[in-house]
């Protein structure tokens, strides 16, 4: 639905609705928009019409267009799959565009923040190019000698589900080991370890990336807290599905005393 | 049989060596490729409780630090001390299997209890728990936490104990079977003349609900889930491919409801003991009703 914005005169924004959805609705929420850099910055407070289903992401653009043109903000498809608008609505990491103003008490002020994790380019948008760095170093699919192409669905159920991450980092944001910790020189993070459980589980895969996870991505540091699968848009269970899993299969390498043993002894 | 027996390394295919690191990996760059501090965001060594979150966010760890605390101390209370763990033909969990050699000074309890207490302190969804309700690390998601430097997360001692889980949970399956031998045995009522009658008493179903929810939480563990199937890529690509794809099926099931058992069975096991205690200690009486008295217009239900 496309609903257009117009002011009528300064500071008492109203919004107009297309021929034939009504009269204008009287409601305006309240943001509370980041605006800075790296060198600072503050909380600008607007105050924006709300139409019905409305999201963060259509206040954010309705500031753009009425209040602050130079507001900035990444945004591609408005339909939470290309994971661009993420940010921190009171304090929680979500996707503008999947983030209802009318989840919202009318009396309370909507804070809308860029994510903590990152550096920050400018206002809403922050520089994510270290999971760049991060996703070349993986080792990549490599097809398993010999192998016939032809499999069960039953055998790549499990990572369909992975398949699903539209790389928009929210897991990334809230997780303690980047976000407090900042400990990105050592540790992956949970999209990355959602990126290697698909490689690793693929049933045509060759390649054994327990040792990546354990001296390189980190796996060992993540304590299973689990914000990253509460703050996933596409619902993928990371920790129960993902990263558990890969943990798993790092002690069956590195850890399990009687496994190492019967290595030992039998070569297998 | 090594799950990674058919598959290459990514480096050193073909050797009893574990898996190298990283066929990338240059010598004097981070584990990640990335120099520390290269992409500090504002988030870095924030204070405990620092948020902008305007949510009760504290009111899940508060719930989780009382109900595991309350329940903890019960507990160790109750394997601390020593008597009313036993009512006729019932057995406290706390204390099964009995043990009680003479040279032990102290309760029998404490030679039984490190290994469900070790399965549930290495448990994935306690892990959880107990990171966020008592060591606040993080209390909440997006939540400042209490120590912000020197974070080692599960690599150093203690903490790298929690990869011993799976072994946890296989003495946790021995108890199983033994909780299930008390379990049965709690409907065999002695009688006077030296007989055992067949009834369900309070008890009974105290230990009946209490073992049916620690096997749904034994049976819905993340290590199980593993060995049963998980550790495979390919289940139509091995022996015994189809029966290891359902009972990993199975277990993953049970899995989406881990934490929900993991509580059930937490109150459970602690109020089966509480129960035998109460017998034993003559606060409560046990009510029986013998299944033959059933049929039986003469005699009464034992009540």
């Amino acid at each position: 639905m496309t609903q257009t914005m117009v002011e009528s005169r300064p500071g008492t924004a109203t919004a107009q609705a297309p021929a034939g959805e009504g009269q204008a609705r009287s409601r305006e929420a309240v943001l509370r928009v980041f605006r800075g850099d790296a060198s600072g910055g503050s909380e600008v407070e607007y105050r924006v019409p709300v139409a019905p289903g409305m999201v963060v992401l259509d206040a954010i653009h309705w500031i753009q267009a009425h209040r602050a043109p130079d507001l900035a903000v990444r945004w591609n498809c408005k339909a939470a799959k290309c994971g661009s608008c993420s940010a921190e609505v009171n304090g929680k990491p979500s996707l503008m565009c999947k983030t209802r103003l009318d989840h919202f008490a009318q009396d309370r002020t909507i804070s809308v923040r860029p994510m903590k994790t990152f550096p920050i380019i400018k206002d809403l948008v922050t520089d994510v190019s270290w999971n760049y760095e991060v996703n070349k170093r993986i080792p990549p699919f490599k097809p398993r000698p010999g192998a016939d192409w032809r499999w069960q669905q039953s055998d790549v159920d499990r990572v369909q589900e992975f398949r699903k991450c539209i790389e928009c980092f929210l897991c990334q944001d809230v997780c303690h080991v980047l976000r407090t910790h900042e400990l990105k020189h050592q540790f992956a993070g949970p999209r990355f370890f959602v990126r290697i459980a698909g490689l690793e589980m693929h049933p045509m895969d060759g390649e054994d990336r327990s040792g990546f996870l354990k001296d390189h991505a980190g796996i060992g540091l993540c304590n299973i807290t689990k914000c990253c699968t509460e703050v996933c848009p596409e619902s993928i269970t990371i920790t129960d599905n993902a990263i558990i899993p890969l943990k798993e299969r790092v002690v069956d390498w590195f850890y399990d005393p009687l496994r190492m043993v019967w290595r030992k002894l039998t070569g297998r | 049989m090594n799950p990674h027996s058919d598959r290459s390394w990514a480096g050193g295919a073909g050797t009893l060596a574990a898996p190298s690191a990283s066929p990338g990996a240059l010598p004097g760059l981070p584990s990640t490729g990335v120099p520390a501090g290269s992409f500090r965001g504002r988030g870095f060594g924030e204070r405990l409780g620092a948020t902008e979150r305007e949510d009760a966010w504290w009111a899940q760890p508060l719930a989780q630090a009382i109900g595991l605390g309350l329940l903890g101390l019960y507990a160790t209370w109750a394997a601390f001390q020593g008597n009313h763990y036993e009512f006729g033909n019932y057995l406290s969990p706390f204390y099964s299997p009995l043990f009680k050699p003479s040279w032990w000074p102290i309760s029998p309890a404490i030679l039984i209890l490190w290994a469900p207490l070790g399965f549930r302190a290495t448990c994935y969804y306690y892990r959880k728990a107990y990171y966020r309700a008592f060591f606040g690390d993080p209390a909440a998601c997006a939540v400042g936490e209490i120590k912000s430097k020197g974070y080692c997360g599960e690599l150093k001692f203690p903490f790298v104990l929690q990869n011993l889980h799976r072994y946890f949970m296989y003495l946790a399956l021995v108890i199983l079977v033994i909780l299930w031998y008390d379990v049965i045995r709690s409907f065999a009522f002695a009688q006077p003349n030296g007989g055992f009658r067949i009834g369900i008493g309070g008890g009974t179903l105290a230990l009946l609900f209490n073992t049916t929810l620690l096997s749904l939480y034994t049976f819905s563990c993340h290590s199980l889930r593993h060995l049963v199937g998980g550790k495979l890529d390919c289940f139509s690509c091995v022996a015994a491919g189809g029966p290891r794809l359902k009972a990993w099926s199975a277990v993953s099931v049970l899995n989406g409801h881990h934490m929900g058992f993991a509580w059930w069975s937490l109150f459970s096991v602690c109020f089966a003991d509480l129960y035998v205690r109460l017998c034993s200690m003559g606060v409560i009486h046990d009510g029986v009703i013998y299944l033959s008295s059933l049929f039986d217009t003469a005699g009464g239900t034992g009540l």
